[in-house]
């Protein structure tokens, strides 16, 4: 790579000293503010991992069980602190263990580096031990990826990996860096990269756009807000929230966008989407203006894209010029960062109340709250519900714990019941729905925001993903509390086997271990709840550890969750039942 | 349902290991099938230029530029239809020597065809013929009774009618 492509910066560490290439990538770290790495070693690491433990007062590394739990660690970390996480592994296995974290994150746009190290240069392409072209393999699931083969290239590339990850959208970048790379020594010196010719991190915001998108906001009689993980990225929830309180338009969010402003916000009306909430899905289809702020409309918030708000004017707030006309045609695009763009926006709006149109909100609320979230949090059966334990979270965590979930129906009841007060609470596998995310992405998000509780919600299926990684929580001590919700099925799957393949229920139901045992294994304490007398207390008690606790809850074996949106199906006929 | 046109995608981009996998993987991911591929320099120095031919709706064209232009080393691309660029290709027939003796007519459909001969050995000779895909089928179709040794068409080369701003994009690259 040349020089002539970066624009430089000095920093403050930009003093040449003479170094290994294992040496300087822990400078690069260091320099870029990582104080957290999460990885596992092997043949073509070592040397790197030889100076992490000179350097491991400097930079913690965390070993996890697993290089997938690297990975979603990293994720667990970035997401709820904002920074970019970083994840390492060896060539080969070590490398494509990393590679459904790498997607996961690519799809949900966070910010991660991955190195990975590579047999040394003269054997690239002879087949050699635990060779594998993992440029070739993360290309389509990377923002940017690179293979150094010279030390030299080390502090370029490694600042480029940066600046790319977490500017813009942000996303994953890996660099691969040869064994023989890592051992020569060369005169290392630092310089963060700020911009890069080929690249636009941020369009530049028409103003045009911004008076006609404000225009048909003034205008609209019934406007509805969308929001997604953009605002989150984008730091704009302050902005977010002035915006809606402004021109008290209702505002709905995506799986993604959860948290960023808080559940109980009376211009809050709830999640989109496949198991969002009645109302919001509904009203998409009534709307006259639909301003869609940092989303990308993912099919499982439109559903049929031939019947999706096709009378509203879309207004596309988005910093992704590929994403305008992807999916919904914007009537107006507005391109660029989206705390820019409300910063923009919001002295050209009147202020507004629209009261009956959010009674509509209102009665929709109250037909859901009927048929469905009443039997989910105030059940009346003997069976204990997902949706009331999410419950008992809320109330003995004050709504403030970070919920990290993983997929299936305990995903949804989670994102469709807890409360957050504060954005940046709300971690799940949302665009890539990976099964196994949750443990050890908690471990990263504890890690991330050590003074916040972090709460993660998984099903009994996807912990036995990446249970191992309970090794890790019991090695680190990090004080995660976990929270599975046992049906003893593959749940997500069974309720679409009962729905729509005549209850054919193949290959879904668990034979399941004893997770107490299992946990008790890695002496972290564990508790399990089949009775509802003893869940509130159980969740308080396990709120109350200071240390990693485990509580199993067993759930009714077949309930559903609705409201559901079938696939292919218009948000207009979300079923209730 | 919109009609498949023949789109030429134009991207111009840093000269960098892999970017072709980015690229071609960005049609792979959507199964659209590559008409033909070029990659050379560009009139901007350490610009590479990809000239990509596919066939496909002007909506997926549109979609692809945008997933193409996403890509960091790629500097700005483009799409076009036929009528908005001057495109060719160029290919290579190799005939046997004796032929260009004994079949009189071969001397004909060099010269009306426009072609050249690169080179003539004892064993064979090698023409050379730039034109439009049509054009070159054309002169395949005619010289094919006589018998081709080897025949090899390149991918499609073209440039645009209207400008491609990439020069004013670096520049304000650099006063940034």
């Amino acid at each position: 790579m040349e020089v002539k492509t970066l624009k430089k910066e000095e920093s403050k560490t930009g003093t040449s000293i003479r170094v290994s290439g294992a040496e300087a990538v822990i400078h690069c770290l260091l320099a870029e503010g990582i104080d957290t790495v999460y990885g596992y070693p092997g043949g073509a690491i070592m040397p790197i991992y030889d100076e992490l433990f000179k350097f491991k007062d400097e930079l913690h590394h965390v070993l996890t069980r697993h290089e997938q739990g690297a990975a979603h660690a990293a994720q667990g970390y970035a997401r709820v602190s904002g920074k970019v996480g970083v994840a390492m592994a060896t060539s080969g296995p070590g490398a494509t263990n990393l590679v459904t974290g790498i997607a996961d994150a690519q799809i949900d746009s966070t910010p991660l580096v991955c190195i990975t190290g590579q047999v040394a240069r003269h054997l690239l392409g002879s087949d050699a031990f635990q060779e594998t072209d993992i440029v070739g393999i993360s290309t389509p699931v990377t923002k940017w990826n690179y293979q150094i083969t010279h030390a030299s290239e080390i502090p370029e590339v490694i600042a480029k990996a940066f600046y790319i990850a977490r500017s813009g959208r942000p996303g994953p970048v890996l660099i691969d860096i040869t064994k023989n790379a890592q051992f020569e020594e060369f005169d290392f010196k630092y310089q963060k990269c700020t911009a890069i010719r080929s690249y636009t991190a941020k369009p530049t915001i028409s103003q045009l756009k911004i008076e006609e998108a404000a225009e048909a906001i003034n205008n609209a009689k019934k406007p509805m807000i969308v929001w997604g993980q953009g605002i989150i990225l984008g730091k704009a929830e302050a902005e977010l929230k002035a915006f809606v309180e402004k021109t008290g338009i209702p505002a709905a969010w995506t799986i993604l966008g959860a948290s960023a402003l808080p559940n109980t916000h009376p211009l809050n009306v709830g999640m989109v989407g496949m198991h969002g909430n009645y109302g919001p899905n509904i009203l998409t289809n009534e709307c006259d203006v639909l301003i869609a702020l940092g989303m990308r409309f993912d099919d499982r918030v439109t559903g049929d894209l031939s019947t999706y708000a096709k009378q509203a004017k879309v207004l596309h707030f988005e910093i992704d010029p590929a994403e305008i006309n992807k999916n919904v045609h914007a009537d107006v695009p507005v391109l660029g960062d989206v705390k820019e763009s409300l910063e923009a926006i919001l002295p050209l709006l009147k202020e507004n109340k629209h009261e009956a149109w959010h009674n509509e909100f209102k009665e929709k609320y109250k037909i859901e709250f009927d048929k469905v979230i009443k039997n989910d949090l105030q059940p009346e059966k003997e069976g204990l519900t997902m949706g009331e334990v999410i419950e008992q979270i809320n109330i003995a965590s004050k709504h403030e714990a970070v919920i990290v979930s993983d997929v299936g129906q305990h995903q949804m009841i989670a994102c469709r019941y807890a409360k957050f007060n504060t954005s940046k609470s709300n971690i799940t596998s949302g665009g890539l729905g990976t099964m196994g995310f949750a443990l050890p992405a908690a471990i990263g998000a504890k890690m991330g925001a050590p003074k916040r509780e972090v709460v993660a919600v998984i099903g009994d299926g996807g912990y036995q993903m990446t249970i191992q990684e309970l090794g890790t929580i019991f090695q680190t001590g990090v004080p995660v509390k976990i929270v599975v919700l046992n049906n003893e099925f593959l749940g997500m799957v069974r309720q679409w086997q009962q729905l729509f393949f005549d209850k054919r229920y193949a290959s879904t139901e668990m034979t399941n271990p004893d997770f107490i045992k299992i946990a008790e294994g890695y002496h972290i304490q564990a508790k399990k709840v089949t009775k509802r007398e003893d869940l509130a207390t159980a969740v308080e008690e396990m709120m109350a550890s200071p240390d990693a606790y485990f509580l199993e809850v067993q759930v009714e074996k077949e309930d559903n969750v609705f409201p559901m949106i079938p696939t292919g199906a218009s948000v207009s006929d979300v079923r209730l039942s | 349902m919109e009609e498949n046109k023949t789109y030429t995608i134009s991207v111009y981009s840093e000269n960098n290991v892999g970017l072709l996998n980015r690229i071609s993987g960005i049609f792979l991911k959507r199964h659209i099938n590559i008409e033909s591929l070029n990659v050379s320099k560009s009139e901007i120095d350490h610009v590479s230029k990809f000239t990509i031919v596919v066939h496909t709706t002007e909506d997926w064209a549109r979609k692809i530029v945008g997933q193409i232009e996403k890509q960091i080393e790629v500097i700005k691309a483009y799409y076009h239809t036929n009528e908005e660029t001057i495109f060719q290709e160029s290919a290579l027939f190799k005939i046997a020597s004796n032929l260009l003796f004994d079949e009189r007519q071969i001397q004909n459909i060099i010269k009306d065809n426009h072609s050249e001969i690169v080179t003539v050995s004892p064993e064979f000779f090698v023409i050379s013929k730039s034109g439009r895909r049509e054009e070159i089928e054309e002169m395949y179709e005619q010289l094919k009774p006589y018998g081709i040794m080897q025949f090899v068409r390149s991918g499609r080369i073209s440039v645009s009618k209207s400008e491609m701003q990439i020069s004013n994009i670096l520049k304000e690259f650099q006063y940034q």
